[in-house]
């Protein structure tokens, strides 16, 4: 091959490869399409993934069935609520913190960094992903809450719009939350125990398995940092009535307070992604 | 627009106390096909990593297609093939849709049934990746790292656990790719695969290029001198390594009445080269040619 020749091919092929790299947003959509393929067809892992807040909410709901003095509702509704929130948390942060973190140890991450794919892609791609089963996840259990544990769905759009908007910022939030902590553990083998183990902890002092009003102030006041108390608490607004909210800590649903700690999380969680986030393990440099 | 696919000199990596690559130079001709070859832990892997882009280095300058990869944006890895060492593609896909979802990525990539069809598993298309055996594995990591169209494909290791007739299959493809003016580097352990596929070799020893050129034009500067290989009276069997085997030979004539027992002479291979150059030739049953005398 003469020089000419070659600067010439050379030339024209970086040209074209200049011109027509694929955009973040198709490639972000034929990503998601991917991750959720993957994810239907792990058929065991997609069933405990979806089971694991299903299974307790049922015997939370079931042990603790009696009504709550003065509120007008049963210990079964306030654990329909939170257990929602906790589904919410389980299939964005518990899902991403470990898949993540096992992708990232099996080299999937690295290859994917040797490709022209903008990195951006990637997470969209667990966006649609997180969306779908986040909305399929909540869906499963607002029908097992509403038909066996006397969880009321609301009947106003507005409440409905507030469920909207705390599904997707507390969804966003822990996302970027389970983005985050992936890059903690060393190997793939031990994400899981480093992810469930504060998502275990948070779902005991945020008034998922225990009633906030039983909660010390101090343990509810560290939950209270983290996204999962305020979705909890928001969420009791949507789904109990008015005479529930003196069960609150502070006697009221404060949304006003919970859009305004899951927003800063959204944005703290994709501020701390952008500067924790690894393409490889930290053995491979 | 350099003429050289890969240029690098004075290439340095440290990994703590211990210096992987130590003042590297290589200069890879556009459209040859390169083969890096040196011991575990040589510094072969470390290097094409950071020809990747994978590896920060520590010092010394890298150009690959006339970009540092350390900096080069998404355009330029749209150019640049890999194919890791060690590697695993999504378990639940299969090869058909990890195939053609990887060609995605590309602005002009090549069409996926072809490439399939090219590393020979066209008739595991349709099958999970978790069910492939460890070779096909690596067929389709090949398949990922030129599905691109790349102008230059970095390869490490790219033949470890095939059968052989999975490596005469690759080496066809690594042909049909040179062929068609793909710019390719290949470490390897084999040193027959070397020498079918390259045009060029680096011998890498503790982080230094030791030894460069053709592998015809190695093996006669750095395979200087012969093995004469005999039976003793006592039915042990000697050798000597010598620049002079015709003069061994003679000797041995004068010794032994009529046939010389055993009689071999070897002309070093480049897998003599390579063990000498790397500082493993473990002398087995060589014996001082005074022996002979």
């Amino acid at each position: 091959m003469s020089t000419t020749a070659t600067t010439a091919t050379t030339g024209g092929r970086a040209a074209a490869a200049a011109g027509a790299l694929p955009g973040a947003w198709t490639l972000g959509l034929s990503r998601g399409g991917l991750e959720i393929k993957q994810f239907v067809r792990q058929r065991d892992a997609m069933i405990f993934t979806f089971a694991f807040p299903i299974v307790f909410l049922a015997l939370f709901a079931s042990i603790f069935h009696d009504s709550v003095e003065n509120t007008g509702v049963t210990a079964s509704q306030l654990y329909a609520a939170g257990m929602v929130a906790a589904g919410i948390m389980s299939t964005s942060f518990q899902s991403l913190g470990i898949s993540i973190a096992v992708e990232r140890d099996e080299k999937v991450l690295r290859r994917l960094r040797g490709t022209p794919m903008p990195p951006a892609a990637y997470f969209l791609g667990k966006v649609w992903m997180v969306l779908a089963t986040g909305l399929a996840e909540t869906a499963i259990l607002l029908l097992v809450g509403s038909t066996l544990f006397d969880l009321d769905l609301p009947s106003s759009a507005a409440k409905w719009l507030t469920f909207g908007w705390i599904f997707a910022l507390g969804l966003t939030g822990c996302a970027l939350l389970g983005i985050a902590i992936s890059s903690l553990p060393k190997s793939g083998k031990s994400a899981s125990s480093v992810v469930v183990l504060p998502f275990l902890i948070l779902q005991f002092i945020s008034g998922v398995f225990i009633p906030v009003n039983t909660i010390p102030d101090w343990l509810l006041n560290i939950g209270a940092l983290f996204p999962l108390k305020w979705m909890c608490q928001g969420l009791r607004g949507v789904f109990l009535p008015e005479s529930a909210a003196v069960l609150e800590q502070a006697g009221g649903w404060e949304y006003g307070k919970v859009a305004l700690v899951l927003g800063a999380w959204v944005v703290g969680g994709l501020v701390l992604c952008l500067l924790t986030f690894k393409w490889k393990n930290r053995r491979d440099g | 627009m350099t003429r050289n696919a890969v240029e690098v000199r004075g290439l340095r990596k440290q990994y703590g106390e211990v210096t992987a690559v130590d003042g590297l130079d290589l200069t890879i001709r556009q459209g040859e096909v390169f083969g890096l070859l040196g011991p575990n832990g040589a510094g072969k892997s470390t290097t094409v990593e950071i020809l990747q882009g994978h590896r920060e280095r520590d010092g010394g300058e890298v150009g690959v297609l006339g970009a540092d990869p350390a900096t080069a944006g998404r355009a330029w890895r749209s150019r640049v093939g890999i194919v890791w060492q060690d590697e695993s593609a999504p378990a639940e896909l299969t090869v058909r849709e990890t195939v053609e979802h990887f060609a995605r990525y590309y602005p002009a990539p090549r069409d996926p049934a072809e490439v399939i069809a090219l590393v020979g598993l066209e008739q595991k298309r349709d099958q999970r990746v978790k069910g492939l055996s460890g070779g096909q594995r690596r067929r389709l990591d090949v398949a990922l790292g030129v599905i691109g169209g790349p102008e230059l494909l970095l390869l490490d290791e790219p033949t470890t656990g095939f059968d052989p007739a999975a490596r005469r299959r690759f080496w066809d493809l690594i042909r049909l790719l040179a062929g068609e003016g793909t710019t390719i580097v290949l470490t390897t352990h084999y040193l027959e695969e070397a020498e079918a596929l390259a045009d060029r070799l680096a011998v890498i020893a503790s982080g230094k290029v030791v030894a460069e050129g053709e592998p015809a034009e190695l093996r006669s500067r750095f395979g200087t001198g012969a093995t004469v290989e005999w039976t003793g009276d006592d039915g042990v069997p000697r050798s000597v390594a010598t620049d002079t085997p015709t003069r061994t030979v003679a000797e041995l004539m004068a010794r032994f009445d009529g046939e010389i027992p055993g009689l071999k002479i070897g002309r070093p291979t480049l897998e003599d080269v390579y063990l000498r150059l790397t500082g493993q030739l473990v002398p087995t049953t060589a014996q001082q040619p005074e022996d002979a005398r």
